[in-house]
């Protein structure tokens, strides 16, 4: 760690945009994301950055301006946060359909109504089914090389990425990381060639109205309709985990770091009560983890969730098989259901032979303190717990810390 | 560059006449051009060719008597709007079907 | 192996908005992972700070990484540039039995005996200015007083990190003035004494 720094996250973010010669930045300010662009536009201003910055007027055009970007062959990235997210979500479901590599970082924060600046999952579970590849970093040192990934990824599959990391506990706290060297880092990332970047030697209508059926074009090819376009995004989504780990040791050739790009477990081996969280909360658990072991006697361990969409649904599921308590934490929900992680996890265990018992817990929401102690409270209780409760009440989410 | 294994299935295709699939079904009504007064047509010069330029489809021939390939004109009458000499006239495509009668 | 919550020194840090007290942080926190502390996390106040309203900084320090980053409930140690604050924040909220209040304050510190704690005290507003320092600047002082009361990791490392910080930004007054504190600070240890007198 010779060559770390201490830095906010939201710097950490700006150097993997850097390190990644990003051309052109388009993005709108909104907290807690700010200083990611301030730093970017610092940093291109200063002339330590060749890139374009386009100052836009809302986060729709910030996703506009990537999408234009991208289309010409331009490497593009940008960064927003809860209602900004939500304000781009028309641009961010055509940018998928338009299968552009364009990478965003996602400085996760409470959605309003009531307004709130502080952190939760909401606004990137909101976007989940957006066709956009969502990961989720855990500190700074992850949010600096998945952000350097994810540009590599997005390039390869052609699905934009949105690289997600907790508002506040990770964007302006500061803790070491180390930057990847800038020479390395150009030959593990090569230059963004696109081969339908836009020509006036070449013209072609893209994107336009696609109808229900397949056809032949002009030059007598068969073209896709909109439901083969669709097939295909869902299809090549899925093949993108394995590119992700592929990708991963590939970084880990050039750099020494990685192994866990999709689940990371910690004491998960001989686990019978798993925890499952994504973000920091899933680092947090690795102390309670600690203490149930050596207090209780409880043989926990806890699975970070580093990749959401596309989700590993078979590799949790065989994670989990020997698992007799499955925990799902989350900062977000569906509204009127349960938590949508947990959704996902139960729906996933479906066709496997061995179905642990599962629990959910919603925490955090618009920045509702977390304490360590109420994750180990909660998890031992639950895993402690010998009486099968009634199939509806054990389904639904419990609320942890609410103040009524 | 794109992994090998990645179709990347999008909707983007050469420009030209039937990209939007079979077109000319869409049609209500059919631009007519009258050659007396078309500027290439009555100077027997390639000059003008708005129609040619501004066709969204490229339906319309860029030759001294333009034509317009009716399979996959869909009607939208931006030739006849954009004619600097109001040789183009948008007429119901009811007219031309065999034993139409017109009011 | 994970190292338990018990190992990270928790250092809670009480300013102004506008006072320095993130920089402050941010230099210990540089100086502690360059002196062999693996695990240094420091996290502002989450959410909004208004300049001149009462802010808190959390600073981590574990010979490990890291893992747990919720705020600060039960500090080792709190730091307070600016005494006035003693009015509006209860500064030893949660501080374990036997913690350190560091202080920037005028006055003895006798005058500044808690019930429980040992108490370090120096006037980083004075000795900023003996140091060359903008009357007011006090967060690079008291980081000498933090180091006076918790031997954290040397004098010299601070200075030198303090200089590496403001460079270009009066780097040697600034050194200057945390040793000026370090040299000049009073501890008075009421962990088994009562109350001072009103």
């Amino acid at each position: 760690m010779s060559k770390a720094i201490i830095e906010s996250g939201n710097v950490a973010a700006a150097m993997a945009v850097q390190l990644a010669r990003a051309e052109v930045i388009a993005a709108y300010p909104i907290t807690p994301q700010t200083p990611v662009t301030e730093k970017l536009s610092e940093l291109i201003t200063a002339g330590r950055m060749d890139a374009e910055y386009v100052a836009v007027e809302s986060e729709h055009s910030a996703m506009a301006v990537c999408i234009g970007a991208a289309s010409a062959g331009v490497r593009a990235f940008t960064a927003t946060s809860s209602n900004g997210l939500l304000y781009m979500s028309e641009q961010l479901h055509w940018a998928a359909g338009a299968r552009l590599p364009i990478v965003m970082c996602v400085v996760n924060r409470g959605i309003g109504a009531p307004w709130s600046v502080w952190n939760d999952h909401q606004d990137a579970i909101s976007q989940r089914d957006a066709g956009w590849i969502q990961v989720f970093a855990k500190d700074h040192q992850e949010i600096i090389d998945m952000t350097l990934k994810a540009f590599r990824l997005a390039e390869l599959v052609h699905i934009p990425v949105m690289v997600n990391y907790d508002g506040y506990y990770l964007s302006h706290t500061y803790m070491p990381f180390e930057p990847p060297d800038a020479a390395r880092v150009d030959a593990f990332l090569p230059a963004y060639q696109y081969k339908h970047a836009l020509s006036p030697e070449r013209p072609e209508s893209l994107n336009t109205v696609t109808l229900p059926d397949a056809r032949l074009d002009v030059n007598g090819i068969k073209r896709g309709g909109y439901m083969d376009i669709r097939h295909n995004l869902h299809e090549e989504m899925g093949m993108a985990i394995e590119v992700w780990e592929e990708i991963d040791r590939e970084f880990q050739g050039h750099f020494g770091r990685g192994g866990a790009p999709v689940l990371d477990p910690y004491r998960c081996d001989d686990a019978d009560t798993v925890i499952v969280a994504m973000g920091t909360m899933a680092n947090q658990f690795r102390v309670v983890v600690d203490r149930l072991r050596q207090d209780d006697g409880i043989r926990a361990g806890v699975l970070a969730l580093q990749m959401y969409r596309p989700f590993p649904g078979s590799r949790i599921a065989e994670a989990l098989q020997s698992a007799r308590h499955v925990l799902v934490y989350e900062k977000g929900l569906s509204y009127g259901n349960q938590g949508a992680l947990y959704a996902d996890i139960k729906s996933a265990l479906y066709p496997y032979p061995s179905r642990p018992q599962l629990h959910n817990f919603i925490v955090g929401l618009g920045g509702r303190e977390i304490p360590t102690e109420s994750l180990y409270q909660t998890t031992r209780a639950a895993c402690t717990e010998d009486r099968m409760r009634p199939p509806a009440q054990s389904d639904a989410p419990q609320w942890i810390g609410l103040q009524l | 560059m794109p992994d090998p294994r990645f179709k990347i299935l999008t909707s983007a295709s050469t420009s030209g006449p039937g990209d939007a699939g079979r077109t000319g079904s869409w049609r209500v009504e059919r631009p007519v051009i009258d050659m007396s007064r078309c500027i290439p047509a009555k100077t027997g010069k390639h000059a003008c060719h708005l129609c040619w330029l501004l066709c969204p489809d490229n339906v319309v021939s860029k030759d001294i008597e333009p034509e317009i390939d009716l399979e996959y004109c869909k009607g939208c009458g931006i030739c006849a709007e954009e004619c600097p000499v109001q040789a183009i006239e948008m007429v119901p495509d009811a007219d031309f079907i065999e034993g139409a009668e017109r009011e | 192996m994970q190292k338990t919550n018990d190992q990270i020194i928790q250092i809670r840090w009480h300013g102004r908005g506008g006072q320095g007290a993130i920089t402050a942080a941010k230099v210990v926190a540089e100086a502690a992972f360059r002196s062999g502390y693996g695990g240094a996390v420091m996290a502002p106040t989450f959410g909004t700070e208004r300049r001149g309203a009462p802010v808190t900084t959390s600073l981590k320090i574990s010979r490990s990484k890291i893992y747990d980053l919720s705020p600060i409930t039960t500090p080792d140690i709190v730091v307070v540039l600016d005494h006035m604050i003693l009015h509006e924040v209860d500064v030893t909220a949660g501080l374990k039995p036997g913690g350190w209040i560091i202080m920037n304050s005028p006055r003895p510190a006798e005058e500044h005996a808690f019930p429980g704690y040992r108490t370090a005290v120096a006037n980083a507003t004075r000795l900023g200015v003996e140091a060359g320092l903008r009357k007011g600047v006090v967060n690079t002082g008291i980081i000498g007083a933090l180091e006076r009361a918790s031997g954290l990791v040397g004098i010299d490392r601070l200075a030198e990190t303090i200089a590496a910080e403001f460079a270009g930004r009066n780097p040697e007054a600034n050194a200057l003035a945390a040793r000026l504190v370090y040299d000049a600070t009073l501890i008075y240890d009421n962990q088994t004494g009562g109350s001072p007198d009103a």
